[in-house]
């Protein structure tokens, strides 16, 4: 590793005097050990570990592709998987949408609109943990919203989606969308203050109506904003766990369970590293193909500068 | 939505009430009530006692406003077993916090500095892997890591935890850094080069004294995020330096007779107060690292 570094460093700035490139290369010491250490390293033991028939503590007694075919035989990886996908995919759409109306709605000269900005991005700076607890408090069946509707006349309402496992994954997509959508909304409100002034005035001259011109204008010339957006909450989305936690436990029953649960769970409490080691490995293969490629397209292979 | 006559961002501001500017500030206002309510219930509640709460009225403003809960939270509250309050957890929290932020800023920092000005070849699929680093499930590395600090002696201690924190911190620490010095012009690295000074010297005296306003953005960031961390403190931290989030979710989760919400509200809120307080006193430094993690340099 530090041969190759230090071969490498006297082809790229030839002019350099050794004892610069010394400090240089250790500078970046750290950067190395966690670069190849923890994110290739660790990443590949946990791999390797997933071919393995390891219980609480790792070992090497290989089993081939067993622990998968474990993984995909037990119905509580599949709910997880399916709760990822309903809870990831809405979860998205909403901030999305939400955060987007609430950026265009604000960008129309508004009083207060940094009073407003505040109050729709502080859940951000909370805690999933605190999320949880406080919309946990408030879905309580009988002294939470339900109950205070109800007692105001409408005997029929119903929300306490925690306590029924059809629901309660609702029930957490709502806390997050609440603790996300100003972040898309931050980000998004950004994207309009940036777009040239001269769209909105040959918009007015053509006579677009102002909706149009967001829609069909402002929204497609914002898609790096959007990508931005998207990747920032899809990697909230595989790793929910502290929220699921919180909130219900996984419960009632496995209806709320996600993949980043089942890992941590099978490395703890039940000490089966083998199978938690298979689902780890199913949960990066996804972030693998679709972030991989990006990293190595837009910061390995290009030498600018 | 198709009647309502937007005014664009860059118009002139409208003198007049129109039914579109109403439309607009009732969505804001609902959204602001939507936004609100869940701090508003945890702060009344928390000012409640439990007769008060037990008569359902959740919006109700308390009768008697009182603190017992929050003192009761803070010293009295059990997470088990142990009866100490929600203190060791936001003690735990300071302890873990401050070195892990400073730790990473300035490992991040130095990254930044060497990615943009002082590359070698290899450096690009270094800072790849770290940035691939930032996207990798936490779930896919924190059992080598276990067995690591297990294999070391620093499994559930303090400087455990703090190693992780760093670990974990550092690729948007570096991405955050790479980026801002590669936004500087090219021509102050190279009248120091020219002048003789070398990599440390370029690093403390020029480029540190430059990057003020993107270390505050990276301490707000790292503050807010390791405060928030749950999942490595429950694992790497060790019963003894478990962080305040671990120690709320104990708390809550700890069921003995009667469930005290108030209390539970209390010990939320105190652990929400540190980066509400952060947020609140940092405005558009805040946003700016939201956005950091995004931004391509």
């Amino acid at each position: 590793m530090e041969e190759t570094m230090v071969t490498s460093a006297k082809v790229s700035k030839p002019r350099r005097t050794k004892r610069v490139q010394i400090s240089s290369l250790l500078a970046s010491a750290p950067m190395a050990i966690v670069a190849i250490g923890v994110f290739v390293v660790c990443v590949g033991y946990s791999v390797v570990l997933s071919f393995t028939k390891s219980r609480l503590f790792p070992n090497f007694n290989w089993v081939g592709l067993d622990q998968y075919e474990r993984l995909w035989g037990t119905s509580r990886w599949i709910v997880s998987v399916e709760n990822l996908f309903l809870y990831g995919v809405l979860f998205i759409a909403l901030c999305l949408v939400s955060g987007f109306f609430m950026a265009v709605f604000l960008d129309q000269k508004v009083r207060f609109e940094s009073g407003f900005r505040t109050l729709f991005l502080y859940p951000y700076a909370m805690s999933l943990v605190v999320t949880g607890l406080v919309w946990q408090w408030m879905m309580e069946p009988s002294l939470g919203l339900q109950n205070v509707v109800q007692r105001m006349g409408w005997e029929s309402f119903e929300f306490a989606p925690l306590v029924d496992p059809q629901y309660a994954i609702y029930g957490v997509l709502i806390a997050a969308v609440w603790q996300s959508s100003g972040l898309v909304m931050a980000l998004m409100l950004a994207g309009l203050r940036g777009i040239d002034g001269e769209i909105w005035k040959a918009a007015r001259v053509d006579g677009i109506p102002t909706w149009k011109t967001y829609f069909f204008i402002v929204l497609p010339m914002m898609r790096p904003v959007m990508i931005t957006s998207v990747v920032l909450l899809a990697v909230g989305v595989v790793r929910v766990y502290d929220l699921i936690v919180a909130q219900t436990g996984g419960g009632p029953g496995m209806s709320t369970e996600m993949p980043a649960k089942f890992v941590i769970d099978h490395i703890t409490a039940r000490g089966n590293v083998g199978l938690g080691m298979a689902a780890a490995t199913m949960m990066l293969l996804p972030v693998l193909l679709v972030i991989g490629p990006w990293i190595y397209r837009e910061y390995v292979r290009p030498t600018k500068h | 939505m198709e009647q309502i006559q937007l005014t664009g961002p860059h118009g002139p501001k409208p003198k007049k009430t129109t039914v579109s500017r109403l439309g607009v500030y009732a969505f804001l206002f609902s959204a602001a009530v939507f936004f609100c309510i869940p701090l508003y219930v945890m702060l009344i509640t928390s000012l409640k006692g439990m007769p008060e709460i037990r008569l359902g009225e959740l919006f109700s403003l308390p009768g008697d406003p009182s603190f017992a809960a929050w003192v009761k939270a803070w010293g009295e509250a059990c997470s088990g077993v142990e009866c100490n309050g929600i203190q060791t957890g936001f003690w735990n929290s300071v302890k873990i916090t401050i070195p892990s932020v400073a730790i990473s800023i300035i490992l991040g920092s130095i990254n930044g500095y060497a990615l943009s000005f002082w590359r070698f070849k290899g450096s690009n699929l270094l800072f790849g892997l770290l940035l691939f680093g930032a996207f990798v499930p936490f779930q896919v590395v924190i059992f080598p890591l276990i067995i690591f600090l297990r294999e070391v002696g620093l499994y559930g201690s303090l400087t455990g935890i703090i190693l992780i924190h760093t670990i974990f911190g550092m690729p948007i620490m570096t991405l955050l850094f790479r980026n801002y010095f590669s936004s500087l012009p090219d021509e102050l690295f190279k009248a120091a080069r020219v002048d003789g000074a070398n990599f440390w010297q370029i690093f403390f005296q020029i480029m540190m004294p430059l990057s003020i306003p993107v270390t505050v953005v990276a301490v707000i960031l790292q503050t807010t995020g390791i405060w928030n961390d749950y999942l490595l403190g429950l694992i790497f931290a060790g019963r003894e330096n478990l962080p305040m989030t671990v120690q709320l979710n104990n708390i809550v989760a700890t069921t003995f007779g009667v469930r005290e919400y108030n209390v539970n509200m209390a010990a939320t809120i105190l652990t929400a107060l540190v980066p509400l307080a952060i947020y609140l006193l940092s405005g558009k430094y805040f946003v700016r690292g939201i956005a950091a993690g995004a931004v391509k340099g």
